[in-house]
This record gives structure tokens, C-alpha cells and sequence, in this order.
């Protein structure tokens, strides 16, 4: 028992659980729909879950700072609609040029957000359920409900979703799908290695904690919401060139989908814990439970329902089980000081 | 500088809004000669009346330090369930019942897992609120539902009783045992208490539990009640009724001057930011702008609502902060000496 406490941590028994569940359910919708186990599921899932992935990185990022961003869905939608309504006016946009913009516009709205939140010391929920409003309010003013059509799009990006980064097999891993998992992995190592993101956890685990210690807790938070803002005008990006045709009610609702993967791969909606790797497990799983539920030909009205009731499940298994385990390792580690202490005391 | 306690009523909050107020009926005043009818008064309270009765009980709900985001997926809910019950021939009587029964069982749900398991109520009711819409989904699917009975129909249209319709009547009287309940008993004091300090409440043996649990199955019940009031106001349901109501009912509550991290604000500051943003709606409709850009002006009267007081209090204390200097001390005039001293 020792050992195993001290090979791994309570958060990495909570990463393996949801890959085991990941398995499972896998395995459960092999035996249920045939012809399962194919390159065509793999793509379809892999291509459904990026869009959220990269957002769920910043959202990450907020989260873990003890915040919420609620106004990622706007900020998609509204970069989405930026970058395909430049890039079907202008056909000699280089590509760029285009991921260039959604991501600065992305950044500048993120940007807002912070600034309200890290200086204008708002609560987050307020701010962004302002902004989710006012964001989504402006995109319908300024695009006066006309749509970006596919064909005035440039071949390039219609065709970017098929472009293949390499093949293990038959299972292509397009070049999106890969960006989004390398975006994953930087900053992954980000938390791990660099000193901002030890700086995201010491201030969601105690801010006050934080500032008397004499970080710069307002820059950390502000800078968080930037990244927000300009991965999710990356995902407005990935969005424009997935869809193609984008309203002005594009990506309305991606909040939820966001924040799900983002609780369910257990990262604690009150901050300083959870990792990437943890979120994008999250994000997989939803994204396996939509595919498959759709061809299970379960009637797409039951999604919702089940989405909700995982997010609630994670919660509460969030605070029924990591405590426990957590004191658990605690008392293991106590015992074992309490232990030595009488060996030294016998020499 | 205002020291005077005499003057200190008018930097309070709920004055505040009462100009603002005044300040947007004169410009409607000026911008309509229809705004000064007993049609658009009654028509101003008529268009959101689910929100203004929801944002009662929401009062409640965020002074006691928590948040319920599923409000507006509880009314979606039971106005489907209402649809779905009464287009398989169930009676309307009947399904009224079921509705509210299953409206209180959601708010159960919430506080159980809020009040008993110890969750955070934004975790848990931004997952109900996802589960309750997907339930509603899974009832109504992509039709709507209508034709309902006439009395039913009735209880939603103006001119029941005089001029006014149920849901005012049944507003009017909800404010007044609200501002009752939380301004005058126990156990309105034990919602304020409780939103301060949760830890302490407990330890003064306020049953911090059961008061959550209470509000929560309140909540449940009263938007299921708002659903079904909507239904009988549009006279058809779909399965995305009353979607994002929560943003309005929470920006009602925070203008008046509640804060979010409970605790503090008054009903009445609640009743004149609810008078507020009705206004500012209906005096934009009246200018002809689009609801978009009126749900972006109330998003960022929400965000105004707090980002001002906190500025007030900067400067305040910025203030202070000048007087906090070197001054001599009145007995030590004749030396040169002084020391540092707090004034005002």
C-alpha cells in the first residue's frame, strides 16, 4: 500500500478511472453497433472533439485560476464569422493571415473579459454571462443575420479538415485532430514546467494565499483569459473550416459542451487541480458518447440528458471520492514519517 | 466630502436605481406618447412576467451565497412535460399538477446534492440545467404543442381581472410576502446569516441544511410554475421554451444591489432593478431596437451593476488613503513633531 501511494497521486487514480471508463464504454458500443472498430468511428470522433479540445485548453486555464468562462461559445462564434467573412471577401488571404486573425480577434474579446475580471474585480460568472450576451449581441448586429456560405470559401480551407498529418494503418490522423492534441501537450508541459503554470495552481488553490506571497495574481489571471480568448479563436478557426456555412448563431451553446469536458475530466470548478491531460480525456469521452449515441440511432434528442447527468456524476464523485483518497494519501504519508521518526529514535 | 449620516441614504443603492428609473421613464416619456398607457404598463409587466416572479425567489437564493443557473431549464421542463402530458388526452387540471410536482422534484434534486452532498451550486445546477433541457428535449423532441384549454389560456392572456392578468396579481402578491418573509422573519434573517457565513450560522445552530434545501424546492416549484405560465402566455410549447431566461432573472437580482458572494441587498433594491430593466426593454422596443441588442444592453447593465459599486469603493478608499497622511497632531502644534493618524 505504501508503494502504491507513493507511485502515483489521488489525481492520476482519477485520470486512470476515466480512461478504464473510456474503455469500457468503448467497449460496450462495440458490442452494440456493428462495424464499431473502424477508421470511419475513429475520424468522426476524433474530428468531433478537437473544436472543443482546443477551447477546453483556455477554459482549463480560467478554471484552474479559481474563474469560469462562460462567453467561449460568443468569442467561437464571433471569430468564426470574422475569419470566413474576411477570407470570402478577400480570396488572396494567405492561410496565415486568417489563423492570425481569429486568433488576436479571439485574444482582443478574451482580452475584455480579463481586464473586467482580473482588474474591475467582477466575479467571473457575471462578467462572462455579460459577455456571453453581449458578444453573441454584437455578432448578430454586425453580421445583420446573413450567412457565410461554403462556396465562397477558398478550396484550402473547405479541404483542411481532409488533410491527413500521418497514417498508423487506415487510421488517419488529419492535420487538425494532431494541432489539437499537440495544443494539448504544450500546455500540458506549460503547468507542468513552466512557472506560470505553477503560478494558475497556487492561485485557484488559495488567492489570497497567492497575493500575500507576492505574485503578480491579477497579470496571471488576465493572462489566462487571454489565452482563453485566443484558443478559442483558434477553435473559431478549426469551427469556420469544419462547418462551413456559419451564421450569426454559430457555436451557440459551446460553453456547456466546453465546461463538461472540462469538470468531467476533473478539473475543480473551484480551481488549483487538474491537468490537461485529465480535460482532454473528458472531452474524448463526451465525444465517444455523441458519436456513438447518434449511431446507435438512440434518438439525438437524449444527448443533452446524458451529458448532464456525466457532468453531475464527475462532480459529485469529484468531492465524494478525491477527499477521501486524499486523506487517505495524507494519513499514508504521516504514518510513514511517524515510522521512521521511531527508527531513527532506536539507533 | 459626505460625512454626514444625514446624508449617507443617498449613496446607498436602491437610491441610485430610483434615478436611473426616474431617468429612463422620461426618456420613454419623451420617446413615445404611447408609453403612457395602462396597455403598455400592463403589456411592460406581461412580457416577462415568468422572469420577474423567478427573480423573486432567485433573490433568496444568491443573498443565501449560492446561484441557481437551472431556473430557466425547470421552466422549459415543466411547460413541455405540461405540452406532453395534455397532448396524450391527459387532462389539463391533472397536468397542471404533475408539472408543479415534477418542477419541485428538479428543485429537490438541486438541493440535495447542494445542501446534503456539499456540492457547488454553479457545478450542480449548470449540469441540471444541461440535464433538465435534455429531458424536456427528449419529451417534446422538435414539435410544439398547443390548443390548450381555454381557462388555461386564460390564466396567461391581460384583462382576467380589470386590466390585469394572473401572473401580475400573483406577482404583486408574491413580492409582498417575499419582502415579508426576508425582511421581517427569522427566517429571512437566517438566509442573510447563512450567506455571510456559512460556517458561523452552523455553529450558531441555524440549520443551514434545511434552509438550502428549502429555498431550492422553492425555486423548483415556483419556475415550474413560471413554465406553465408561459405556456399559457405563448399558448404553444416547444422544447426550447424560457431558454437563457437565467440571464435576465440574475442580472435583475445583481442590479439590485445583491452580491453575488451573498449576504448582502434588499428586496426593495431587487423590485426597483426589476422596474429598471423592464423599462430600459420596453422603451428600446418602443425605439425599435432589435432584442439583440437589448439582451447585450442588459449584459452589460449586469456587468455595470457590480463593476460600479466596486469603483465607488476604490475611490473611497483612495480617499482615505489621501487623508491617511502626515499631519501634525492638534496637541503637538508647538513642536515640530507629528505623527501619521487616520482622519475622517
Amino acid at each position: 500500500m505504501q508503494k502504491v501511494r507513493q507511485l502515483i497521486r489521488p489525481e492520476q487514480i482519477r485520470e486512470l478511472s476515466l480512461l478504464l471508463i473510456i474503455i469500457l464504454i468503448v467497449i460496450f458500443f462495440g458490442s452494440q453497433i456493428e462495424n464499431y472498430y473502424s477508421a470511419r468511428t475513429f475520424q468522426r470522433i476524433s474530428s468531433s472533439v478537437m473544436i472543443i479540445m482546443v477551447v477546453a485548453v483556455g477554459e482549463t486555464m480560467v478554471v484552474l485560476t479559481r474563474n469560469i468562462d462562460l462567453s467561449v461559445s460568443s468569442m467561437v462564434g464571433f471569430t468564426a464569422y470574422l475569419a470566413g467573412q474576411q477570407v470570402s471577401q478577400n480570396d488572396n488571404l494567405s492561410p496565415a493571415v486568417v489563423v492570425l486573425l481569429a486568433v488576436s480577434f479571439g485574444a482582443l474579446l478574451g482580452l475584455i473579459n480579463g481586464l473586467l475580471v482580473a482588474y474591475g474585480k467582477i466575479p467571473a460568472i457575471v462578467v462572462t454571462l455579460g459577455t456571453l450576451a453581449i458578444y453573441r449581441g454584437a455578432l448578430v448586429e454586425y453580421g445583420h443575420s446573413k450567412n457565410i456560405l461554403v462556396r465562397d470559401l477558398p478550396d484550402w480551407l473547405v479541404n483542411l479538415p481532409r488533410e491527413t498529418l500521418f497514417s498508423v494503418g487506415e487510421l488517419d490522423i488529419r492535420l487538425l485532430a494532431g494541432l489539437a492534441f499537440i495544443i494539448v501537450i504544450i500546455f500540458q508541459m506549460v503547468l507542468l514546467f513552466l512557472p506560470y503554470g505553477r503560478r494558475l495552481y497556487a492561485i485557484g488553490s488559495s488567492p489570497d494565499a497567492a497575493r500575500i506571497a507576492g505574485l503578480p495574481a491579477r497579470r496571471i489571471v488576465l493572462l489566462a483569459y487571454v489565452l482563453c480568448g485566443a484558443l478559442s479563436g483558434l477553435g473559431g478557426f478549426i469551427y469556420l473550416s469544419r462547418i462551413g456555412t456559419v451564421g450569426t448563431t454559430a457555436a451557440q451553446g459551446l460553453h456547456m459542451q466546453v465546461i463538461a469536458a472540462v469538470v468531467v475530466g476533473g478539473v475543480n470548478i473551484f480551481g488549483g487541480s487538474g491537468t490537461m491531460i485529465g480535460m482532454m480525456l473528458g472531452a474524448i469521452l463526451m465525444g465517444i458518447l455523441e458519436q456513438s449515441l447518434i449511431r446507435m440511432q438512440i434518438n439525438e434528442f437524449w444527448k443533452d440528458a446524458i451529458f448532464g447527468m456525466f457532468i453531475l456524476l464527475a462532480v459529485a464523485s469529484d468531492a465524494l471520492m478525491m477527499n477521501r483518497l486524499r486523506d487517505l494519501w495524507a494519513r499514508g504519508a504521516i504514518q510513514m514519517r511517524i515510522a521512521q521518526d521511531a527508527a531513527v529514535q532506536k539507533e | 466630502m459626505l460625512q454626514n449620516r444625514d446624508w449617507r441614504w443617498l449613496l446607498r443603492w436602491e437610491s441610485l436605481l430610483a434615478v436611473i428609473l426616474v431617468a429612463v421613464i422620461a426618456a420613454n416619456i419623451q420617446m413615445s406618447s404611447h408609453y403612457l398607457g395602462t396597455d403598455n404598463f400592463v403589456n411592460l409587466f406581461q412580457l416577462s412576467i415568468e422572469k420577474i416572479i423567478m427573480a423573486l425567489i432567485m433573490t433568496f437564493i444568491i443573498i443565501n451565497g449560492e446561484i441557481d443557473l437551472s431556473v430557466a431549464s425547470v421552466m422549459g421542463l415543466s411547460a413541455c412535460l405540461f405540452g406532453r402530458l395534455y397532448d396524450q388526452d391527459i387532462p389539463a387540471e391533472m397536468a397542471v399538477v404533475i408539472a408543479l410536482v415534477v418542477g419541485t422534484v428538479c428543485g429537490t434534486f438541486n438541493g440535495f446534492w447542494i445542501a446534503y452532498a456539499g456540492l457547488p451550486s454553479l457545478a450542480v445546477t449548470l449540469a441540471s440545467s444541461i440535464m433538465f433541457r435534455g429531458v424536456a428535449r427528449i419529451l417534446l423532441e422538435d414539435r410544439s404543442v398547443g390548443l390548450f384549454p381555454q381557462w388555461f389560456n386564460n390564466l396567461g392572456q391581460p384583462d382576467l381581472i380589470g386590466p390585469l392578468s394572473f401572473g401580475i396579481i400573483l406577482f404583486v402578491v408574491l413580492f409582498g410576502i417575499c419582502l415579508i418573509v426576508l425582511q421581517l422573519t427569522a427566517f429571512g434573517r437566517y438566509v442573510y446569516i447563512i450567506g455571510n457565513n456559512k460556517g458561523a450560522a452552523r455553529y450558531s445552530g441555524i440549520k443551514v441544511r434545511q434552509t438550502k434545501l428549502t429555498l431550492f424546492i422553492l425555486s423548483g416549484l415556483v419556475a415550474s410554475l413560471c413554465g406553465l405560465l408561459l405556456a399559457a402566455r405563448l399558448g404553444t410549447v416547444r422544447a426550447n421554451a424560457a431558454e437563457e431566461f437565467e440571464l435576465d432573472i440574475i442580472t435583475m437580482v445583481l442590479l439590485g444591489g445583491v452580491s453575488i458572494f451573498g449576504g448582502t441587498g434588499t428586496l426593495v433594491g431587487v423590485g426597483l432593478s426589476i422596474l429598471v430593466v423592464l423599462n430600459l426593454r420596453n422603451g428600446m422596443s418602443l425605439a425599435h431596437y432589435s432584442g439583440n441588442i437589448q439582451t447585450s444592453v442588459v449584459g452589460a447593465l449586469l456587468i455595470a451593476s457590480v463593476l460600479l459599486p466596486n469603483l465607488m469603493r476604490d475611490t473611497r478608499r483612495l480617499r482615505q488613503w489621501r487623508d491617511f497622511r502626515f499631519r501634525p497632531r492638534e496637541t503637538d502644534l508647538e513642536e515640530e513633531e507629528g505623527t501619521w493618524q487616520a482622519v475622517g
